[in-house]
Formats: C-alpha cells, sequence, structure tokens
C-alpha cells in the first residue's frame, strides 16, 4: 500500500526554516525546519501537545511564528493570514470538524470554489449569461467531488445532521474543492471506526495518485502513517526530534524513546 | 362578553368590506415597514451571528445625515449619492475598529459592542445634526404625495401614494437581497461566514471583507428605511425605538431569514391593525403597542426557530 516509489516526488515546494512559535510562557514550537515535496504524502507525528497542529496553523497562517521563515513555492512569506494561503493554494481540514453546519454538503463544497469565481457581482445577481456558464462549470467540479468521495446519498442534507465519518468527508471534500497544491490534513482519522479509517486512507492516496495533490498530514495512527507517508517529521515538546522515511523514523532512539516515555 | 369577542368583529368585517380593505392595507404598509426595519437585522444576524442593536440608530442616523446635507445646501440626488458613501464609510470603520478586534471572540461580546456603537451613533448625530426633529425632504426624493381613493366593494378605500411607494421599493429590496443571498459568491461568502468563521478562513473567505459588505448593506437598507419612515411621520431619534418593533417580526420569521422577516411584518402589521380597530375598543384602545410582542409570545411557543428560520439539530 506504500506510496509508489520516489519517481514522481519532485521539488520542494514547501520549506520552512527555524520556526519558532510561543503562546506567553508556552514554547509550541522551538526551531523547527523541514520541508515539503510536490507530490509527496508527508506525515507530521508525535506525542500530544508536540506541537503539529500548531504547525499546521502556522503554514496555514492561523498563527504567525515569531521567528522563521516559510517558503512556498519559491515565494518567502513573513506574516501572511489564512486568506492568503488560501489564494495561493493551501488548503487545509480541522481537527475538530470545521464545517458549515447549516448549509448542505453541496454547499459546503461549493465554498471550496470561492476564489476560483471570478465573474463580477453584478453578472451574478443577474444570473445571467457567464455567471450562469460559470456557476454550472463550478458545480460540475463539485458533482466530480462528490462522487470521487461516495456521498451522493448526502448530498443536500445540512452537514450538522451527518454523522462524525461524513463530515471528515464532506471536509475533506471542500479542501480538495479549492484544487490545493498543498493539502493539510490535521488528524484525517481521528475518531473513526477501522472501516471509515480504510476508506480515509484510499481517499488519501486517491487523491494524491489521481490529482498529483501534495499533502501534509498529521495522523496518530502508526500503521497508517506507515503505510501512507513517504517521508515523515517527529516532533516532540516543539522540538523536530526526527526526519526521514518511515523506516528511518520508525527505528530511531528518540522517537521511540518520545513515544514510549523513557526517562532521559 | 364573548360575544362581542368571537362572533361580533368578524359580522363587522363581513357588512363593512369596504373598511376592512382599508384596515388590511393599514396593516401591510405598516408590516411592510417593519419588515424593513427587520431586514437590517436579519443581514447582519445571518452574516455574524450577531443582533445588531445598533440597527434602528443606523435608521436615524442615515436619515439624519440626508436630511442635514440637504438643510446645508446640498441638492438632494447628490446628498443622496453622499449619504451612501456615509454608510459606507460607517460599514468599513466599524468593521475596522469594532469587529476586526474582536474576531472568534464570543457573539455576546460583539453583541455588547453594538449596544457601544448605538451609543456613540446618537451622541454623534446629536452632535453633528443637533437633537431636533427634521422634515424628510419627501418632495426632493421625487416620492409621490397625495392620496388615491378607490371604489372598492361599494366603498371608498384611500391609499396614500406614498405608502405603495414604500410597499414597491420594500418588495424590490427583498428581491434582489434575496437572490443576493442565493447566487452571488458574496451571498454564499456570507452565509459561510455567519456559520463559522475558522471554516470561512480556511477557504479563503477575507472576514474583513465581508464585513464590511454586510453592514454596508445593513446601512443602505438603514437609509431606505430612515427614507420611508421620515416621511410618514418626522426624522428624529424617536425613530430608534421603532427598532423595538422589529423584535416580534423577527421571532416570527425567524432571525435568518430575508422572506421570513418580509412575511413576519406582514403577519404583525396586519395583525396589529386589526386587533386594534376590531377588538381595541373592548379594551379601550391601545393595543396596537404591544399586540405585536404578544403574538410574538405565542408564536415562540410551538416554533421557536420562527417560520422560516434554520431549525439546528446537531449531534451530540
Amino acid at each position: 500500500m506504500a506510496a509508489s516509489g520516489e519517481r514522481r516526488i519532485g521539488d520542494v515546494v514547501l520549506k520552512v526554516e527555524n520556526i519558532s512559535l510561543a503562546f506567553g510562557g508556552v514554547r509550541a514550537l522551538n526551531d523547527v525546519s523541514f520541508d515539503i515535496r510536490a507530490h509527496e504524502i508527508r506525515a507530521i507525528i508525535g506525542p500530544n501537545g508536540a506541537g503539529k497542529s500548531s504547525m499546521l496553523n502556522v503554514i496555514n497562517g492561523f498563527y504567525h511564528p515569531q521567528q522563521g521563515r516559510i517558503t512556498f513555492k519559491d515565494i518567502a512569506r513573513e506574516n501572511f493570514g489564512p486568506y492568503d494561503a488560501a489564494s495561493r493554494g493551501i488548503a487545509r481540514t480541522f481537527q475538530n470538524i470545521a464545517l458549515f453546519k447549516g448549509m448542505s454538503t453541496l454547499d459546503n463544497i461549493m465554498t471550496g470554489r470561492l476564489l476560483k469565481m471570478k465573474v463580477p457581482f453584478f453578472w451574478q445577481l443577474l444570473r445571467y449569461g457567464p455567471a450562469m456558464r460559470e456557476e454550472v462549470e463550478h458545480r460540475r467540479f463539485v458533482e466530480g467531488i462528490i462522487e470521487f468521495l461516495e456521498i451522493q446519498a448526502i448530498r443536500k442534507v445540512p452537514v450538522g445532521r451527518l454523522p462524525y465519518g461524513l463530515q471528515k468527508r464532506v471536509e475533506l471534500g471542500r479542501a480538495l474543492a479549492m484544487e490545493p497544491d498543498l493539502l493539510l490534513l490535521d488528524e484525517p482519522m481521528a475518531g473513526m471506526n477501522v472501516e471509515e479509517k480504510e476508506d480515509m486512507c484510499r481517499f488519501i492516496l486517491d487523491i494524491n495518485d489521481e490529482f498529483g495533490t501534495t499533502i501534509a498530514l498529521i495522523e496518530h495512527d502508526m500503521s497508517v502513517v506507515m503505510d501512507l507517508s513517504d517521508r515523515v517529521v517527529v516532533l516532540d515538546y516543539g522540538r523536530k526530534i526526527a526526519d526521514g522515511t518511515p523506516e528511518e523514523v520508525r527505528s530511531n532512539r528518540e522517537v521511540i524513546d518520545a513515544y514510549l516515555g523513557v526517562r532521559h | 362578553m364573548l360575544y362581542s369577542i368571537f362572533v361580533d368583529p368578524f359580522v363587522q368585517m363581513v357588512e363593512l368590506p369596504d373598511l376592512l380593505v382599508q384596515v388590511l392595507w393599514e396593516g401591510v404598509v405598516a408590516g411592510v415597514l417593519y419588515a424593513l426595519i427587520a431586514l437590517g437585522f436579519v443581514l447582519i444576524f445571518k452574516a455574524s451571528g450577531v443582533f445588531n442593536f445598533a440597527q434602528g440608530i443606523m435608521v436615524v442616523f442615515a436619515a439624519l445625515s440626508l436630511v442635514g446635507l440637504h438643510e446645508n445646501g446640498v441638492p438632494a440626488p447628490l446628498a443622496l449619492v453622499l449619504t451612501v458613501a456615509i454608510m459606507y464609510a460607517l460599514a468599513w470603520s466599524i468593521e475596522r475598529i469594532v469587529l476586526r478586534p474582536l474576531v472568534n471572540q464570543p457573539d455576546i461580546i460583539l453583541f455588547m459592542a453594538t449596544f457601544g456603537i448605538s451609543y456613540l451613533l446618537i451622541g454623534l448625530g446629536e452632535f453633528i445634526f443637533g437633537g431636533q426633529p427634521k422634515m424628510m425632504i419627501t418632495d426632493q426624493l421625487m416620492l409621490p404625495r397625495g392620496a388615491i381613493d378607490l371604489q372598492i366593494l361599494g366603498g371608498r378605500v384611500t391609499v396614500q401614494k406614498l405608502d405603495i411607494a414604500a410597499a414597491v421599493i420594500a418588495g424590490m429590496m427583498v428581491a434582489l437581497l434575496a437572490v443576493f443571498f442565493r447566487s452571488t459568491r458574496v451571498g454564499l461568502a456570507l452565509r459561510a461566514v455567519a456559520d463559522s468563521h475558522k471554516a470561512a478562513l480556511s477557504v479563503g473567505i477575507s472576514l474583513n471583507h465581508i464585513w464590511v459588505v454586510v453592514w454596508f448593506t445593513a446601512g443602505l437598507v438603514a437609509l431606505v428605511t430612515g427614507i420611508m419612515w421620515g416621511a410618514r411621520s418626522d426624522v428624529s431619534f424617536a425613530l430608534q425605538i421603532i427598532a423595538l418593533k422589529a423584535l416580534p417580526v423577527l421571532i416570527l420569521g425567524g432571525f435568518t431569514s430575508v422572506p421570513g422577516a418580509i412575511v413576519g411584518g406582514l403577519i404583525i402589521g396586519v395583525g396589529e391593525k386589526l386587533g386594534e380597530f376590531y377588538w381595541g375598543p373592548l379594551v379601550g384602545g391601545g393595543i396596537e403597542s404591544w399586540l405585536a410582542y404578544l403574538i410574538a409570545l405565542v408564536f415562540l411557543l410551538f416554533r421557536p426557530q420562527g417560520l422560516f428560520g434554520e431549525k439546528i439539530i446537531e449531534r451530540i
């Protein structure tokens, strides 16, 4: 099941250098550096509170690190917000699902297309000509995603009523609708049963395979991480303690200590 | 007693149908005007989940700006354009100064902030335009004046031209807003922002931009409301009291529904006038001022989410 070989993996798309982030006295991230290459599946793992989600939030522009630099698609940026991240092709999902609960599955995924809608406001108001064409086009794209994720049956259901596993899937759909260059998944399989996990694994691999999307994911289930990812970063207490292929990481002394809680 | 409550009013309605039509029309007009105010609330509630306490004063402020500018020698059309610009500036400043620092705060904090905006606007309005009531510049805005007498059902029904204009304008505005929410990207983004800030940010919606748009739209609605209400009475700070009438309308129509605001407004307006005219004399009149709240209260018992409101069912 391991992702297929090094040949399809391209150049570095995202480079994270010496990132430090603190909340008051709490150091969430301490001088963390790593990179993500095009088309790879990159896992970020670590014990609870290691700073994994903080790292995603930094990449996605929710948090502004006090130090360090992030280079995405060869453009370094200092302080930029989630809007900039999204418009440059970074999409994400959340650990505790963030969906538009009152809106249908279709509308939720449609919001992922917002940045791609270019027709002037005025035409949209008239629902005429170019606006109609554009809407049909986006609608077709969204239907494609719905089919891909096998959620046709819940197209019109307000997502607040869906079971957890399906909500996760809708959230993934919304991120996919953005046609991202980099997809950040924060614990995509948390709280799922075995069957749902297998489905989600399949989707992640398919996304990576079919669309060539670069994926960075946080996950706790080690077997999943080892199966899915090309390379793994391990964080512990906000520091990077290992970085490499799943095999390298698995045999790393420090990683084993961090997970088993060995006293130093 | 029972006779005069349950039978007599209806007998009157049947016996004098022209009078009934007149009362209904009065109700519809009042309803349309309530609906206009309610619309302003719905807009902001839809997009930020906040009950904007300042909507009533925004109505007064918009109307005052328009009249005040005209008093100072600005021709009416230009004054109208300038007032629109003022409402935009207001929306922009509110976003910048009040909302932006409060991102991700609980709704109640934002609600309290709208109290602050409300008092600030009262002070600002009095400081700039003075506290005296002003006349709305009805003629200069080319709003019709006078009345039409209609021969209906063997009687005479008087209809103010201004009221017809108000109904038409309100109708157009509602249609426009409904399309705006349903089929534009800004509309979709608005609904998204209302639901979850975090998720909206992650798909690249700029909260700042959306809030300016929504407060500006609410400002425009306030301006139209101010013109219409101002033309019927006069422009004074007492106008903000009518904003309280929007509450029962919102309870009936649902806080998040544009059509709901209209239907709710009409029910309240018509209910009020019918109640006052046919049942009011039983208790010596004056029930108009509280009947709306009674209707809303009864309604809350049966359909708390309103006629068109979203029923939020959440899994726990």
